[in-house]
């Protein structure tokens, strides 16, 4: 059969479809975004009816993939890393609960943040929950683990964590399909409590789950995804986790790697395979891309240490994994291949780092807010994660802080409490109906003396341009609220309104009280988008 | 046979679709084939690459080694600089020579043309005027993926099968003008190659 050329996001998304999945749930997020583009996408996903809507965060979306779980049906949740933050509190639950309908929780880490706050690696959460985790090494195994990882949670009753980082989230090569499954049909869990967390019930789930823990190790010792090669060369074992294994590789093509190899993609670990390589082998490198995890895991405190790895310097601390880093662990560079370059190729290559579209309305906001502020002084302006994000960066240098979605208000917030005042927070719609509602929800309570911008550009801007939960509802939301009415103000962002823009601006600064001001205008990436268009003239949002 | 390429450019200036046309085109001829890029934060006006690994043999990593690269292929002169790194000594750069000026303090266009006229093997075409020259403004991409296929060990055809499959939506109009576009990329790199 003619192989799939396919992303590894768009493997699992194709691995979940064919193993019988009825739902994914997601919030855009780098490098996870494609694995529900791809099932929205997909003609028999939509003669399935598989859900695939986006929902407002990552925690509505882990709940609502456990209500399906709940019903009997195969869900997936997808999210970036920094996402599993945001939903930790229903996920480390949801391993309590345990699943009913096979239930998958995938996460994409970031090592080297090439679009995060941070390279947090998710095996930790997965460790945290003490729940099985698959973690693919290529195009291929991303397609069977998500196939498959439906069968494992049911086997188990239990959520299962698979773990991607971006080098294969972003990544193409073949993939070659299986069997089609049925989906699941309605079915509730034989046990009516087996959802319902009081104390006196979740002991008793909960100690099912320890229980359960030998099971987990067990099917790591038989799994396909965890593979042991004997090498005769036993002064160096390698542990290699997912991706590190392809870069380990690289280095030995025609196999001629003459040491032992143990390569893993589940977890639990498989105890008895490691304790051969940790005995038969004088040292053990440990290759993991992410968090040296596993390496902590094994190094001993007392006795004799045998485990490389990050920690000891072999590989470096942070940052992601690659063919050359793993050349060096192992010795294997010469003098030869050390590359000069030239001094005069370095300095002429400047940086070119990511900037606000031509055109994007979020320029003519903070245009307007930089003038505004001017007789403030700076450092007042708290912000989060999209395309506004990039106003920190010259000529605008308009934003102090960007920690997690929502922070914006919440920051703000805390420094008008500590005096700053005016504290100005910026805000996307989407990342507002993300995290912003519960913060606005304090300001009001408390009437702190701050001023949100809800920069609307009707969209989930950076990650592509996906629906936003808030179109057409802002205005709604903050009344609900209890913003006062005189104090929601609407304005279109474009240079010809500038005067018009920093007048309502600086009035706002000057009130006591919570202003919200929406600077309103389409996303300049997103006019071909006819469906978006339609909603935006039946909302009378122009 | 294997080929290691970094495609190179700004944000916005379509390498992907120079990526999914050497992708095709490798499958079709029974390839193995990785392909690597960064989505999200990278793509708005910033530098933006993607590692692009054929071999007739299956291929480990994702990313390709320092000094392994083949071939940088870039539609920006200043990026084609950014991956020199990666180059083995004898690998090509084959670039755009028309600069993307989106930054304050982008260096004298003549000092990067000469910089990588500096480099043993080296192919700079202006891809902007080629594809105007053809009808295809929006085409300089496939102008420099032209200039590339005489490095790449697929058939000719092949590119401009994949070509035809990829725009099948966009219509023949299209397809023709980047069929052109394809040509005159090629035609460019045969005559300084002769």
């Amino acid at each position: 059969m003619q192989k799939l050329l396919l992303l590894g996001a768009e493997a699992i998304a194709q691995g979940a479809i064919d193993g019988g999945m009825s739902g994914v749930y997601a919030y855009p997020g780098t490098p996870s975004t494609e694995i529900t583009e791809y099932v929205q996408n997909d003609t028999l996903s939509q003669e399935r009816k598989i859900h695939s809507q986006w929902s407002s965060n990552e925690k509505t979306a882990m709940e609502s993939g456990l209500g399906m779980s709940y019903a009997g049906k195969r869900a997936m949740v997808c999210m970036k890393h920094v996402g599993l933050n945001v939903a930790a509190d229903a996920f480390i639950n949801s391993a309590i609960t345990g699943s009913n309908g096979g239930l998958l929780v995938t996460v994409a880490d970031d090592p080297s943040m090439h679009s995060s706050q941070n390279e947090q690696d998710s095996r930790f959460y997965g460790k945290f929950a003490q729940i099985p985790i698959l973690e693919p090494a290529s195009q291929q195994e991303a397609y069977d683990m998500a196939y498959y990882g439906f069968q494992l949670s049911e086997k188990f009753r239990i959520p299962v964590l698979i773990r991607i980082t971006t080098r294969l989230a972003h990544s193409r090569a073949g993939v070659a399909r299986k069997e089609i499954l049925d989906q699941n049909k309605v079915d509730l869990p034989s046990n009516p409590k087996q959802f319902v967390l009081l104390p006196s019930i979740a002991r008793e789930q909960y100690k099912d789950l320890l229980n359960s823990f030998s099971g987990f190790v067990q099917d790591s010792e038989e799994s396909p995804f965890n593979q042991y090669f004997e090498g005769e060369d036993k002064k160096l074992g390698i542990i290699a986790c997912g991706l590190a294994y392809n870069y380990l590789m690289e280095n030995f093509q025609d196999d001629n790697l003459k040491h032992p190899l143990l390569k893993i993609g589940q977890y639990p670990l498989p105890r008895t395979k490691v304790e051969k390589l940790m005995e038969e082998c004088d040292e053990v490198l440990v290759l993991e891309d992410g968090y040296p995890i596993i390496e902590e895991l094994l190094k001993g405190y007392l006795a004799k240490e045998k485990v490389k790895g990050r920690l000891d310097g072999s590989l470096p601390r942070d940052g992601e994994l690659n063919p050359n880093l793993i050349a060096k662990a192992l010795e294997l560079a010469s003098e030869d291949d050390v590359i000069e370059i030239d001094q005069e190729i370095i300095d002429i290559v400047k940086n070119r780092p990511p900037a606000m579209c031509v055109g994007c309305g979020h320029i003519d906001a903070y245009n307007a807010l930089n003038e505004a502020l001017s007789e403030y002084g700076i450092g007042r302006v708290f912000s989060d994660i999209g395309c506004y994000t990039l106003g920190a960066l010259p000529p605008y240098n308009a934003i102090n802080s960007c920690v997690d979605m929502g922070a914006s208000i919440t920051m703000a917030k805390g420094a008008a409490d500590a005096g700053l005042i005016p504290a100005v927070s910026v805000i996307g719609d989407s990342t507002f109906t993300h995290s912003g509602m519960t913060g606005l929800i304090d300001a009001v309570n408390e009437k702190s003396p701050i001023t949100v911008l809800i920069s609307d550009n009707f969209t989930t801007g950076m990650t592509g341009g996906q629906d936003s939960a808030a179109l057409g509802k802002i205005e709604d939301i903050c009344k609900g609220i209890g913003v006062e009415e005189d104090h929601i103000i609407v304005f279109t962002p474009l240079k010809k309104n500038h005067d018009m823009m920093v007048d309502i601006i600086k009035k706002e600064l000057a009130y006591d009280g919570v202003s919200v001001i929406i600077p309103r205008r389409q996303c300049v990436q997103t006019t071909r988008n006819e469906a978006l268009n339609e909603r935006i003239k039946e909302l009378n949002l122009r | 046979m294997k080929t290691d390429i970094i495609l190179a450019g700004v944000g916005g200036q379509g390498i992907l679709s120079i990526a999914a046309t050497i992708g095709t085109a490798a499958l079709s001829n029974d390839l193995h084939l990785k392909q690597a890029e960064v989505h999200g934060m990278s793509q708005r006006g910033g530098a933006v690459q993607s590692h692009l690994r054929v071999s007739s043999k299956p291929i480990a990593s994702d990313l390709i080694p320092r000094g392994a690269c083949d071939i940088v292929l870039s539609v920006e002169p200043m990026e084609s600089l950014r991956y020199v790194d990666f180059l083995s000594k004898d690998g090509w750069i084959i670039t755009n020579s028309t600069p993307f000026v989106n930054i304050t303090d982008y260096p004298e266009v003549d000092q990067v043309i000469e910089r990588i006229k500096s480099r043993k093997n080296s192919i700079i075409l202006d891809a902007d005027k080629l594809a105007k020259e053809v009808g295809s403004p929006r085409s300089s991409n496939i102008v420099a993926l032209g200039a590339a296929t005489p490095f790449i060990d697929i058939p000719y055809e092949a590119f401009e099968e994949a070509i035809r499959q990829i725009f099948k939506k966009k219509g023949d109009r299209i397809i023709d003008a980047n069929i052109a576009a394809l040509k005159a990329g090629r035609q460019a790199a045969d005559d300084q190659l002769a």
